[in-house]
């Protein structure tokens, strides 16, 4: 059974065109891993039966030679992602009982590539929070502990808000997982987790039937175990879609095909900017370290490493922290017991509002609830909302200005490894913090990848980022496949199914 | 009650007690586009189907649905705004208004706020005297409807109908060029007959097609302006100058009874005539916009805009005007045809080749008359353009007089038939063969020696009482011109 469970996506696939497994040996596999996993919550919901039948049907298929990208591949399906007749919540108890009557476009593309559904997966509420802790479900567990220092013996997060995905993906309870990520969600837990995650080009992945959260930030993208399967589950992701005004109708670079051109032959001459306002107060050495060992990385496969300026990125977090919560509070207004989800009647429709959402909503959302009305409030919005979206452009000029000179940057992916389990949540602000390397992508709507790149010396993950040009997705899969190899990340976390 | 008297002047005033008042009124007119698909969905924008018929996921506002633009309401707008020789902006932004309210699924309206799609431009209205003015066009944005909410339909809930939900308006903003309720009637009369000419709303006020936001203040001639009241949802012309008209007195009470105009949002009472109280400035709601980040900015190609200005129908004053020149026809007859373009096109279709003006005559006065006594519309008439024109081509071939014309025209609306079947049916021909005419000339002549006598004699007169003998005897289809030259040869011959 190990053996199956060790298998990458990749693998998989090969071994089921092979015959050496079937689908549903994979699938009953990973059904089994969860179960045994259950503890760290995980799956919010769990369709095994659905997944049986997925599975034969996967493996008639395979039988016939009909075989898709993803055939037979279980997947567990972060809950911000609306699934036909699956319950979805996003997390929140507002959206208790929806079941959808239609399918989000990006799982959609998973399932028309034949991968198999496993469930539904925790994830912060309305993917607000940075540690899977605001989640309507409880908290999600790391499956990595500390194996010294102060951590030691503490439950940690595995970063959020695609937590239960990564913590999913660490334990081995699903083969790949898609997350959305809309200031890092994807990036900071797939490096609490020793996995990698990739944010594409905004617009490279159809929203439609994605819970939104901040419609100009949110991008949805694949958590996995190496490269190659993010290179793979990628190319089944993307899509352009005439139902998403803001979706790309440019192709996808091959990924496949660039993984194997720089295994095969390097990356010589390619341009890596540093920037140097990413060395930020209190980071730890073993990150400064790790980011100099990534330069040198890469610099071994040929690239040519330039210190670089992006002068505004100071300003990144403030400006998200503006932007993101004016989105979210217009975009949460329509969860207002009317029409679907938790009603809490009232003596009139403002008190039924009230409280409804009063009960509805967690804490952390009602509080971006409030900072968004307030920034775009009269008398305010000229204050905070147009001066966020000034910056914002000024962010997008820092990276078109050092891009004309570099192919792609290195920088760390998180300012930290994981942390402690109830550690941050009482301190917002902190939590916040933990978006300062992957926000400026998702304001600029460029693509980033994080790679595992080492251990700490507590023996807990940590990952490096590259962040490339719109639409350069294929530059991002060539650097992090040498950081990758350079790395030999082989680590598996101790609370891994086996 | 302030007694409403409009004086001749450009500018009318009205008398109060205390002097005169210069009376300033700005419209706002929603006018639902034209469109058999909403503006941000593929649902059906039809009026008339069963509650929550025409309701897509995006009109409800399901988790993660996005809205998509309807370029054909993109298209009627940028038409609207050339029709109304106005500015039309290549960049326009989408925002989000955001309030809460039950028939208000996403909890926000999609409107344009800051950059609209059309900008400044004018009409030109036509008051009762013939005189015209130009009333400016500050605007025109393009925005969702929301839904119905129904309060009673069950004692202790409220009825959603999201059928609403979605339909594409274009949201069209005066300039305060209006100084009377007459002013305003005409300037919602000639923007709904551009609206028709150009197809882009249907302008069915009763269906809730079209519906107007009067904003009104008064002051004294030349002083700065008063505070404005809104009165909303006004969906008649009639309701409009209703409104206006009471809205004017009432400030104007107000200020000669020493109190204040206060800023605030009015609805019409349609049973009493008079307007009330909705809610003060105080109460209004702060919307919050922001550009919807679900929709990119909309950007028109100018060759695009350039090819709807070429090919833009003829509109209303254009069409008055080739009326004049083309059929040679009253200023009168000619706005009274060109408002709405059915009447036009129906009325061409007549006139073609024939006496032009007798087509007007007959359909301004005979036709209007009996479709109006018989409450039908010209769409549903039973007399066609082309038994018209037939009809009208009888008198003037001499086929038939007028006046048994009106008979021939009477069995036509009954009957529907043709006016040459009636003619022979009935036997209505005109008699103009002279040997018969002679005949009968002959008979009456024989029979009335006396007054021959008397005629003869220097009694001219009774000239007249031969032609009405003639024509009793003729069954009144002798014709008059033929009978007259005869009778004076045979008389004074």
């Amino acid at each position: 059974m190990s053996d199956i469970l060790s298998m990458t996506a990749v693998a998989a696939r090969q071994a089921l065109d092979n015959k050496t497994i079937s689908a549903v040996e994979l699938t009953e596999a990973y059904i089994k891993a969860a179960d045994d996993t259950a503890d760290n919550n995980a799956y919010v919901l769990r369709t095994s039966d659905k997944a049986m039948e997925m599975a034969k049907a996967s493996d008639k298929r395979l039988a016939k030679g009909e075989a898709g990208l993803l055939e037979g591949i279980p997947i567990g399906i972060k809950d911000m992602f609306c699934t036909q007749g699956v319950e979805t919540t996003a997390s929140s108890a507002i959206l208790k009982g929806f079941v959808p009557p239609y399918e989000s476009t990006v799982t959609e593309n998973l399932w028309q590539d034949g991968a198999v559904m496993l469930g539904k997966i925790n994830c912060d509420e309305f993917a607000m929070g940075s540690a899977n802790e605001t989640s309507a479900f409880g908290a999600v567990t790391n499956p990595w502990i500390a194996s010294e220092g102060p951590l030691q013996g503490k439950a940690l997060t595995p970063g959020g808000s695609s937590g239960g995905s990564a913590a999913a993906m660490a334990a081995r309870s699903t083969l790949l997982a898609p997350g959305t990520d809309t200031g890092g969600s994807i990036r900071q837990p797939a490096a609490f987790c020793g996995l990698v995650g990739m944010k594409p080009t905004y617009g490279r992945c159809s929203r439609r039937g994605i819970v939104a959260f901040a419609s100009s930030l949110d991008q949805a993208g694949p958590i996995t175990r190496d490269v190659a399967d993010c290179a793979l589950m990628m190319t089944s992701m993307a899509s352009y879609d005439s139902g998403d005004s803001t979706s790309i109708d440019a192709p996808l670079p091959d990924l496949m095909d660039a993984f194997a051109t720089a295994k095969n032959a390097g990356i010589k001459g390619m341009r890596i900017g540093i920037p140097d306002e990413y060395t930020v107060d209190g980071m730890p050495d073993q990150i400064a370290s790790l980011w100099e060992t990534g330069r040198k990385w890469l610099e071994d496969a040929g690239a040519v490493c330039v210190p670089v300026s992006l002068p505004h990125t100071q300003y990144a977090l403030p400006a998200y922290y503006i932007i993101a919560p004016a989105e979210a509070s217009s975009n949460l207004a329509r969860y207002d017991g009317v029409r679907y989800g938790q009603r809490v009647d009232g003596a009139s429709l403002d008190d039924m509002y009230a409280k409804t959402r009063g009960a509805g909503f967690g804490d952390e959302v009602k509080r971006r609830i409030l900072i968004g009305t307030y920034v775009l409030s009269a008398g305010y919005y000229d204050a905070y909302y147009i001066k966020a979206q000034k910056v914002r452009r000024l962010i997008q000029n820092d990276f078109t200005n050092v891009f004309a000179d570099v192919d792609a940057l290195l920088t760390p992916s998180t300012p930290s490894a994981a942390f402690a389990l109830g550690d941050e949540s009482k301190d917002p602000l902190s939590m916040f913090l933990n978006d300062v390397f992957t926000v400026p992508a998702n304001l600029a709507g460029i693509p980033a990848i994080s790679v595992p790149a080492g251990l700490s010396s507590d023996g807990l993950p940590l990952g490096l980022q590259l962040i490339a040009p719109s639409l350069r997705e294929d530059t991002l899969i060539k650097g992090a496949a040498i950081l990758e190899s350079a790395a030999g990340f082989d680590h598996v976390a101790s609370g891994a199914a086996s | 009650m302030t007694d409403i008297a409009t004086s001749p002047a450009t500018s009318p005033l009205v008398e109060g007690r205390t002097g005169q008042w210069e009376v300033v009124i700005g419209l706002e007119v929603h006018a639902q586009v034209s469109s058999q698909a909403k503006l941000f969905s593929g649902s059906s924008a039809t009026f008339g189907a069963g509650p929550n018929e025409h309701v897509s996921l995006v009109d409800a506002a399901m988790p993660g649905m996005l809205p998509v633009i309807n370029r054909f309401c993109v298209e009627q707008a940028v038409k609207t705004g050339l029709g109304l020789n106005a500015e039309i902006n290549l960049f326009s932004v989408f925002d989000r208004k955001n309030y809460f309210y039950a028939d208000l699924p996403q909890g926000y309206q999609i409107s344009q706020f800051k950059q609209p799609i059309v900008g400044e431009g004018s009409i030109t209205i036509t008051l009762a005297d013939g005189t015209t003015r130009d009333i400016g066009i500050e605007r025109l944005h393009l925005e969702q409807d929301a839904g119905k909410s129904m309060h009673d339909q069950h004692p202790t809930k409220s009825y959603i109908d999201l059928n609403r939900s979605g339909v594409a308006l274009m949201e069209i903003v005066s300039r305060p060029d209006m100084h009377s309720a007459e002013e305003a009637a005409a300037y919602v009369t000639k923007l709904r007959s551009i609206l028709r000419f150009l197809g882009t709303c249907d302008g069915n006020m009763e269906q809730g097609s079209m519906r107007a936001d009067c904003n009104v203040s008064v002051r004294r001639p030349g002083a700065e302006l008063g505070t404005r009241t809104e009165t909303k949802n006004l969906n008649s012309i009639r309701f409009i100058a209703q409104a206006i008209n009471s809205e004017v007195a009432r400030q104007i009470e107000v200020i000669e009874d020493g109190g204040t105009i206060h800023q605030e949002t009015r609805l019409f009472d349609t049973s009493t005539g008079q307007t009330r109280p909705m809610r003060s400035k105080e109460d209004a709601h702060d919307y919050r916009y922001f550009p919807d980040p679900d929709l990119l900015p909309l950007e028109l190609d100018a060759a695009w805009v350039e090819h709807l200005r070429q090919n833009l129908p003829e509109l209303p004053d254009a069409l008055r005007q080739r009326l004049m020149d083309q059929f040679g026809l009253s200023a009168y007859d000619a706005v009274l045809i060109s408002e709405d373009r059915q009447t036009a096109a129906w009325y061409e279709a007549a006139a073609a080749g024939r006496d032009a003006k007798l087509v007007a005559n007959w359909l301004a006065v005979e036709l209007f008359g009996a479709l109006n006594r018989m409450g039908l519309d010209l769409a549903n008439s039973p007399v066609t353009p082309d038994q018209l024109g037939q009809l009208v081509d009888r008198i003037s071939d001499g086929t038939i007089s007028g006046r048994i014309a009106k008979d021939v025209f009477a069995i036509m609306l009954e009957s529907g038939d043709d006016p040459d079947q009636v003619i022979e049916a009935k036997g209505f021909k005109q008699v103009s063969d002279t040997g018969a005419i002679e005949a009968m000339i002959d008979t009456v002549m024989a029979e009335n020696t006396d007054k021959v006598d008397e005629y003869r004699g220097g009694k001219d007169k009774l000239f007249g009482f031969f032609v009405g003998q003639i024509m009793k005897a003729s069954k009144g289809q002798a014709n008059p011109g033929v009978v007259n030259d005869l009778l004076r040869q045979k008389l004074d011959g």
